[in-house]
């Protein structure tokens, strides 16, 4: 049976509360509620009062477990003995839970034990992390999947879940939909690799809310963008999707085609499209060839003059670019294109890269103060008859409105 | 000189690491020795802890004075502020002064609303308005040593002689020969060359890196500065002196002086930090879950990682002792949050043993800095270990010199051998998997998770809930806010409402790393500072 959010305080005494008894109770919780846990259990140690309070229902709703192994991880562990108390006297108290595990699979699995036993929560927030190697991949699947599922029957009202790099499959998911679907608003799922666009697609087609999705390319779709643009389906806010090359040539990409994009943008004039791309220079020969609506662009591995060329001309949403590195052949030319094109464009970052000082100083004059990030290594800047390295800092900061630098890496 | 015990039990069957280091520092006490042969004195090594070695010579010598340069790293002023007070005990008079940094550190300090700057580009600004540092001072001269004078006797080289390599338990059968020589005289021929080469070259500007960058540089200054062989001032002033010659007279700008800023740098921010060198207790440094695993470590400081590029650098660093600043960024980065994820701790400590120029503070501070720890938020740049080595060195030639197994590989596949097909495997008489090793990581799908980590941290510090790609957050990590959120604010994008542990709590945790010989003061929790914003972004 699922439970309201307030109807099982353990607090019996409310109703034989005088308003003084009241107001200390809440001053106490409001104060409990800026300490860390450390401190708020050294309180509770004080008084049998303070001791009740500690474990009053508001302090318990959010939480966010921490496993790691000594052997993997230079950070404590959230106590067993805390895990335990917590389990058994405050699990129906949790709304908004988060699980922090290392790279060892005992973490992975004490997080599947935990989830296990959250029989009578009603979670409306859930993430799993991996703060390094993803060790959710490495437990076996049905063991993951049945903890998950666990929580997935017994929330019916999760409406943000982030199970990024874990064995999630299909079936999980339909699971997922037939008792979330009206609440379910968020939705990251990067790296899942048992998931098939036709999993994902039941997803979009019966969360109705959906708000916020992150998943890899391969599970794109046309009908998934479709679906996500149907009457019936509320405007999206953000679409992120990772584009991660399995070996040089080997990986296929489908095409999205233009329309379905269109559809996007007409449903949902503001959504953001993050897309990351892990991908080696010579494979990006199906992406940027026709107008795409990407607001926030990242080249993780090494991209082409002339890939950053076709973003000139097909992204006129841009709004942030991070270039991590590109041949050595001056950019000049595309930089200005993306300036004159993309007049969104408030934030770009390059790596190892290469400007000439006269373009990149054309390139912000071009984009004035709209740019509010300009994150560039002292390296990108090739000095010309124009401008010197020490002479440029001055041009630029007097075209953005405030004092800028290029970033620097010590030289010792 | 005094030289502890605990350096010979560290070194004992340590099979040789450290070996250039030791081989530099003894060498410098040679020459220095040698110097002071030809103004009729020695150089005194005197073996032992400094508790029991100083009150024997202070009797035994009848030492009416004792003079040492200030030492601004925190366990060296824990040190010398006990040799100090043993001294007055003693009615020995200390003098100590200050050559190892241009300026003094605590007026720098002091001129930032007594805060070490956190940017390189603020420290410059302060720097400027302090002016020149101190001229150095010349030579000592006979006459001066003359009026304090030690009789030297007979078995001198047997009690106070330079040790050799092998007393300190090192194996030298084999050894090749130090391409780094220590010693003062070395260190000011060098000088000479480096300006000289400086002027023919006629410009001082940064020049691109090639392969010949890479190769230890005949002119390379930075290990005689590290061990006090050459002057900090003295380089100052050379450099200063001749830029104004050639660009008649007019006044050099700060980036001329570079090198020895940065180092000014690092020392300022470490000197009232005695937990610089760890993550843990450490106000400045970001607190990353880092992995935790010695055989990828290993893997990484023995220079079999199975990319090319790392590994040819590892070997150069633990066959020379020098590596170009560049391939430091390259290593530093492949370690932690570019591939391997792990801690810059350990790196560090790497570093300590096989780089010559790695002193505490600087090494310290670099590593923090490459591994967006402290100093540096821009985690998306990011070196990749087959592309940025060959865009450095397309030739290939630097991979050929040190990983000769390597040679007959073809430039189009010498940084990535694993591609090569079987036949050009076999012909170059090299199979990955058998002669050479696999690599031990897949650089895409680590750095697309390693952003994702570093994204995680930041965004916690941050407080943003947006997708900006370049997170900018403040210098100073500040002070958790209140965890609670109310019902209306539940759909925010980020979704999620975590309680947060305080950063500022005294840590209760035991160490789990190799306990540093260094004492550690326990550590005040972070006074709140006023934000300091990173410049170059605002």
């Amino acid at each position: 049976m699922k439970r309201g959010l307030k109807g099982d305080d353990e607090d019996s005494s409310s109703s034989s509360e005088g308003p003084l008894e009241t107001r200390k109770r809440e001053l106490l919780l409001h104060i409990l509620q800026y300490l860390p846990l450390l401190d708020r259990a050294y309180a509770s140690q004080v008084c049998r009062s303070w001791n009740e309070a500690f474990h009053m229902p508001e302090l318990w709703r959010c939480f966010e477990f921490e496993l790691n192994q000594p052997a993997s991880s230079y950070l404590k562990a959230t106590h067993p003995d805390l895990i335990k108390q917590i389990i058994k006297r405050h699990s129906n108290h949790l709304q908004y839970v988060s699980f922090k595990v290392d790279s060892s699979t005992e973490s992975a699995e004490a997080a599947c034990d935990i989830l296990s036993q959250l029989v009578n929560c009603s979670l409306k927030t859930l993430g799993l992390i991996s703060t390094a190697r993803p060790s959710f991949m490495e437990l076996p699947k049905s063991h993951f999947i049945s903890a998950l599922t666990v929580v997935f029957v017994n929330s019916k009202s999760l409406s943000s879940l982030k199970i990024d790099d874990t064995p999630v499959d299909d079936p999980s998911l339909k699971v997922l939909v037939a008792n979330n679907s009206d609440t379910l608003k968020l939705l990251k799922m990067s790296s899942c690799p048992h998931v098939s666009p036709a999993g994902i697609l039941c997803v979009a087609d019966q969360c109705h809310g959906l708000r916020e999705l992150a998943l890899n390319y391969h599970l794109l779709s046309d009908e998934l963008l479709l679906a996500l643009s149907s009457e019936k389906h509320v405007h999206l806010e953000h679409l992120r999707i990772d584009v991660v090359s399995e070996n040089p040539g080997q990986t296929h990409f489908h095409a999205i085609k233009k329309s379905s994009w269109d559809a996007m943008v007409r449903h949902s004039p503001k959504f953001n499209l993050v897309m990351y791309f892990f991908l080696y220079e010579d494979e990006f020969g199906l992406f940027f060839r026709y107008e795409t609506p990407v607001t926030h662009l990242y080249f993780g591995r090494s991209v082409s003059k002339d890939v950053l060329g076709r973003v000139g001309l097909t992204c006129p949403r841009l709004v942030e670019l991070v270039v991590c590195a590109n041949g050595l052949r001056p950019l000049d030319e595309e930089l200005i294109r993306i300036a004159e094109r993309c007049q969104q464009l408030s934030a770009i970052g390059l790596g190892e890269c290469e400007v000439s000082c006269g373009a990149f100083v054309e390139f912000v004059k071009m984009c004035g103060r709209r740019l509010s990030q300009l994150s560039i290594m002292e390296e990108v800047l090739i000095p010309d008859h124009k401008y010197s390295p020490d002479e440029i800092h001055w041009e630029v900061s007097k075209h953005l409105g405030r004092v800028w630098f290029p970033d620097m890496m010590p030289t010792w | 000189m005094i030289l502890k015990s605990e350096h010979y039990a560290a070194l004992a069957g340590s099979a040789n690491v450290g070996v250039n280091k030791w081989r530099f520092l003894l060498e410098s006490l040679e020459d220095l020795d040698t110097s002071l042969r030809k103004l009729d004195s020695r150089l005194f090594v005197v073996r032992g802890q400094p508790a029991e070695v100083f009150p024997r010579l202070f009797k035994e010598w009848n030492v009416t004075r004792l003079t040492f340069e200030y030492d601004s790293e925190p366990y060296g002023r824990e040190r010398d502020a006990a040799i100090v007070k043993m001294a007055q005990e003693f009615g020995v008079e200390t003098r100590v002064n200050n050559s190892h940094t241009l300026y003094s550190l605590d007026r720098i300090i002091e001129l930032n609303n007594n805060s070490p700057p956190l940017t390189f580009k603020r420290f410059q600004a302060l720097v400027n308005r302090l002016g020149l540092p101190k001229r150095p001072l010349a030579t000592v001269t006979k006459q001066q040593l003359d009026s304090c004078r030690t009789d030297i006797s007979d078995n001198h080289n047997e009690r106070y002689g330079v040790p050799s390599l092998e007393e300190l338990g090192f194996k030298t059968h084999g050894l090749s020969p130090a391409l780094w020589k220590g010693g003062e005289s070395e260190a000011l021929d060098r000088l000479n060359k480096h300006l000289d080469r400086k002027a023919w070259v006629a410009n001082f500007e940064r020049l691109r890196i090639n392969i010949c960058s890479l190769i230890a540089s005949p002119t390379g200054l930075s290990p005689y500065l590290r061990f006090g062989c050459l002057s900090c001032r003295l380089f100052y002033y050379d450099l200063r002196e001749l830029y104004m010659k050639m660009r008649r007279h007019s006044s050099p700008p700060l980036s001329l002086f570079g090198q020895l800023l940065w180092r000014e740098f690092f020392y300022t921010a470490a000197t009232n930090n005695p937990n610089f060198d760890r993550m843990e207790g450490n106000p400045i440094c970001v607190q990353i879950p880092w992995d935790h695993n010695p055989e990828a470590l290993a893997k990484w400081a023995e220079g079999r990682t199975g990319f090319p590029w790392i590994d040819a650098i590892m070997t150069q660093l633990r066959q020379e002792g020098w590596i170009h600043h560049l391939a430091r960024h390259a290593v530093a980065c492949f370690l932690t949050r570019g591939d391997l994820w792990l801690s810059w701790e350990s790196g560090m400590r790497v570093f300590e043993e096989l780089l010559l120029d790695a002193d505490y503070s600087v090494n310290a501070g670099s590593w923090m800095w490459l591994s967006c720890s402290a100093f540096f938020q821009q985690f998306f740049h990011c070196y990749c270990p087959v592309g940025f080595g060959r865009r450095t060195d397309p030739s290939g030639d630097y991979i050929r010199r040190y990983i000769p197994k390597l040679k007959d590989y073809p430039n189009r596949y010498i940084y990535e051998p694993w591609n090569a097909p079987e036949s050009v495997q076999k012909a170059a008489n090299c199979v990955v998997g058998v002669d050479y090793p696999k690599p031990m990581i897949n650089h895409a799908e680590g750095s697309r998770l390693n952003i994702e980590r570093m994204k995680q941290v930041y965004q916690q510090l941050s407080r943003y809930k947006g997708l900006s790609l370049l997170a900018t957050v403040p210098s100073i990590q500040e002070e958790a806010e209140p965890p609670m959120i109310d019902e209306s604010k539940a759909h925010s994008s980020s979704g999620l409402c975590i309680v947060r542990r305080g950063p500022g709590r005294p840590s209760c945790r035991e160490q789990r790393h190799a306990p540093s010989p260094r004492s550690s003061a326990p550590v005040p929790p972070p006074q709140k500072r006023a934000r300091e914003t990173n410049s170059s972004t605002r």
